[in-house]
């Protein structure tokens, strides 16, 4: 039971990353209509701005120390974070150690601004297109945006620590009545999971409880009657791509210390997250948030010891194999429109 | 009935495809040289075949930077490096047989068709005389197959698969790296020494041919030491987030965690294994504990803190003191600004292994420079003295066993030398089981 309850939390944990992506994709092609296949890449540059405020907040002064040597034989550099020397060692220390966190602060804003200039600036261009365009342009945009950060960055993983606090494991079973030690599971693991769901609660509520979300509802629905009522439709569905890679970006922020950050993450995360909109309905926000969570579970389920011997393999293909079977089943997906992809 | 007709047109155009057809088969065996791209001018070119992109790619950007090193010493250009502190006395910083030595470089994307195909490009059209890289079994495979087909040497790079000079071993392939059987036992007797040989182990495999031997290896040598292998887990390389293989370690009695993953692999793999916590974890009233087979510098500032204590072996230390590791360490960290990974130096080695033994053979030829480097025995290139043995063109020397640094000084500081185990003791017969079957074949000049 408690190894169960491993997986369920695993499969959470993996259907957070999934719901995340999956729910700007689905905002923007909802609102636009666009693949946007550079959308992984968001969720990898949101990981990079975790690491950028890691270098800046590391950002320190250098003392030579004649007493030590480094490795060519000459006095050891001696580094003080600038942090420290400006707020003491203590707080300097605390500030560098919620790095994580705190690069939320910077995420937010870089994600808008780059959401908005991409939108504006090349995706606008290819809204009257076929979708196969819409793809190649944003894959090509993918692979450069992965190609900038492997120049500045490198292509080694670089490691981003959680706040000292989270970093260790916790005693879930001992939270739901299991015996002591029944249970262990990462702390930070479990804050991703709970910030997962905080995010997915607020976009619902800004797109249900606001004026801006209900147009965007109702753009949606019928872009161009909203237009006919004298509201600049177009430039809420700019905001919303913003939106859409902010959420994305913030997916990315928290997920730095499960997986040290590395250049090719977001196309990791990219075709699963295809499929994860296309399994919970094209377009349908909350068949995203759904099967992004149900395909996470069944993929770690699929990959316990006692199932892989009984279907070898079954861990790599049960995300497909769930796709196949819905798309023939049911071609709208779990909560999709009808009619998309029915035709 | 159909008629047959031939025109001017047809003639020529057939003539073409048929020439183009018989071409084709013989296009890596051309006569118009004594061998395979025989330098005809004042140059001579090498090819590196390095990983610039996929899991293993900051191992490729060092191994690039370690030839383009060797190639300036060759030259004459820098101070020299190892070359000053080799015991053969045959290069001059003259260039290669009085040749100066270029080089073009490819990406193998970790991917053996990909290797393969930038190999052969650098080959038909480049006019490599030599390929040289790799940061992965599978790739040194696939381009030490293709290297013995055309005709070219190929100086493996990073590869540490006992196939690469086992079942898959090649006349024109020589390998410098040390292997997964000597991995283990250089390992294991010090895992006994400080975990006791009363444990029980559970294995995380890389599912490719460096995986499978390397799990096979230390799988034997723990056992040999008294240890139970509870499970072993294959891996595919692609996998990022290794939870889901984690967890179930948590449950399975296992007292020790071997992780036979390498690159980014590894650095996830030992990064979720310490978030789910296994390093704090008591079993069978134990300490748990993670090993690491194969240990870089690269992948240890990649794993960041996770790696403090963890015990692994690797082929070579920029920390050792010998004359050569020191030249070596001094140029490419002037050079560079950091110290040279182990993939790097064996890169490096390779190089200079390869031009020292067209010198000694007075040829390029590569069926000259199989037989100068068939039982060379070698020292100064920071390993101690090293034999390439004449059966499977192995190198055997000593072997390196590393810890995880408890209390770093810098960051490249991440790893310390446990022991250095003499070759004696890793060393093993041409015919051994884990090495049986293939043939290494007779050296193919491409003439």
């Amino acid at each position: 039971m408690d190894a169960i309850i491993l997986q369920l939390l695993n499969g959470l944990d993996k259907g957070s990353a999934y719901a995340l992506i999956a729910l700007g994709l689905t905002l923007i092609f909802g609102t636009l209509g666009v693949v946007n296949f550079a959308h992984g890449a968001m969720f990898m540059i949101g990981a990079f701005c975790a690491v950028t405020m890691q270098k800046i907040l590391g950002i320190s002064t250098i003392t030579l120390d004649p007493e030590k040597l480094d490795f060519l034989g000459k006095p050891l550099q001696i580094k003080t974070p600038i942090v420290e020397s400006l707020f003491g060692k203590g707080l300097g220390d605390s500030i560098i150690n919620w790095s994580v966190p705190l690069s939320i602060l910077l995420a937010i804003p870089v994600m808008l601004v780059l959401g908005y200039i991409m939108e504006r600036g090349l995706i606008k261009h290819f809204y009257k297109r076929p979708h196969a365009d819409q793809i190649l342009v944003t894959f090509g945009l993918a692979i450069v945006l992965q190609e900038i950060v492997k120049y500045f960055y490198g292509a080694n993983p670089i490691p981003t620590a959680a706040p000292d606090m989270f970093r260790g494991s916790i005693d879930f079973g001992v939270l739901i009545g299991f015996a002591e030690n029944a249970i262990i599971y990462p702390a930070w693991r479990l804050v991703y999971f709970l910030f997962s769901m905080a995010i997915v609660g607020a976009v619902f509520a800004f797109l249900r409880f606001t004026t801006f979300g209900m147009v965007v509802r109702a753009g949606m629905a019928d872009r161009e009657t909203v237009g006919l009522l004298g509201i600049n439709i177009d430039k809420r569905f700019t905001i919303m791509f913003g939106i859409a890679a902010a959420v994305a970006g913030l997916a990315g922020v928290m997920y730095a210390p499960i997986n040290s950050p590395n250049y090719h993450m977001g196309m990791d995360f990219l075709v699963l997250s295809f499929v994860v909109v296309v399994v919970g309905g094209m377009g349908s926000l909350p068949g995203a948030v759904l099967a992004g969570f149900l395909l996470g579970i069944l993929e770690s389920f699929a990959s316990m010891n006692e199932v892989k011997s009984v279907i070898p393999g079954i861990d790599q293909i049960i995300i497909y194999l769930v796709a196949i079977i819905i798309l023939l089943t049911r071609p709208r997906g779990l909560m999709g429109r009808k009619g998309v992809m029915e035709e | 009935m159909s008629k047959f007709h031939v025109n001017r047109r047809t003639l020529i155009k057939s003539g073409a495809a048929i020439g183009a057809g018989l071409a084709l088969p013989t296009i890596f065996t051309s006569s118009a040289n004594a061998y395979m791209n025989e330098p005809k001018g004042g140059s001579v070119v090498f090819g590196f075949n390095v990983p610039q992109t996929g899991p293993y790619a900051d191992e490729g950007a060092d191994e690039l930077r370690a030839y383009q090193l060797a190639v300036e010493h060759l030259n004459g250009e820098g101070d020299g490096g190892m070359i000053g502190t080799f015991s053969s006395k045959m290069l001059k910083g003259n260039g290669v047989l009085g040749k100066k030595v270029e080089f073009v470089s490819g990406d193998t994307q970790t991917k053996s068709d990909a290797a393969r195909a930038s190999a052969k490009s650098m080959i038909e059209k480049d006019g490599a005389i030599m390929i040289t890289g790799g940061s992965s079994s599978g790739v040194a495979v696939a381009v030490q197959g293709l290297c013995q087909e055309a005709g070219i040497i190929f100086m493996a790079g990073l590869t540490h698969s006992n196939d690469t000079t086992g079942k898959d071993k090649k006349a024109n392939g020589f390998r410098h790296f040390f292997n997964a059987y000597m991995s283990g036992a250089a390992l294991a007797p010090v895992l006994a020494k400080n975990y006791g040989t009363d444990r029980r182990a559970y294995h995380l495999t890389a599912d490719y041919t460096w995986g499978w031997t390397q799990q096979e290896s230390i799988q034997a040598a723990t056992e040999g030491v008294g240890w139970e292998t509870v499970n072993n887990v294959l891996t595919p390389l692609a996998t990022t987030d290794f939870s889901s293989y984690i967890a179930p370690v948590l449950n399975s009695g296992a007292d020790v965690l071997i992780l036979n993953h390498y690159g980014g692999n590894m650095v996830n793999s030992l990064t979720n294994a310490v978030q789910f916590g296994l390093r704090d974890k008591m079993v069978n009233g134990k300490q748990f504990e993670i090993v690491v087979p194969l240990y870089s510098e690269l992948m240890a500032k990649g794993a960041g803190p996770n790696i403090k204590g963890v015990f692994g072996s690797t082929n070579w230390s920029w920390t050792l003191q010998d004359e050569g590791t020191k030249a070596f360490v001094k140029s490419f960290g002037e050079k560079y600004g950091f110290p040279p990974s182990n993939a790097a130096q064996t890169c490096y080695a390779q190089a200079l292994l390869y031009a020292d033994a067209a010198e000694r053979a007075g040829t390029f030829d590569p069926c000259g420079i199989a037989e100068s480097l068939e039982g060379f025995e070698f020292d100064g290139l920071g390993n101690g003295p090293t034999l390439y043995r004449k059966e499977d063109h192995q190198c055997f020397k000593d072997v390196l066993v590393m810890k995880g640094k408890e209390d770093p000084t810098n960051e490249y500081d991440a790893l310390e030398i446990v022991e250095v185990t003499p070759r004696a003791q890793v060393e093993y017969a041409p015919d051994h089981p884990m090495f049986a079957g293939g043939d290494l074949g007779k050296c193919n000049s491409g003439a």
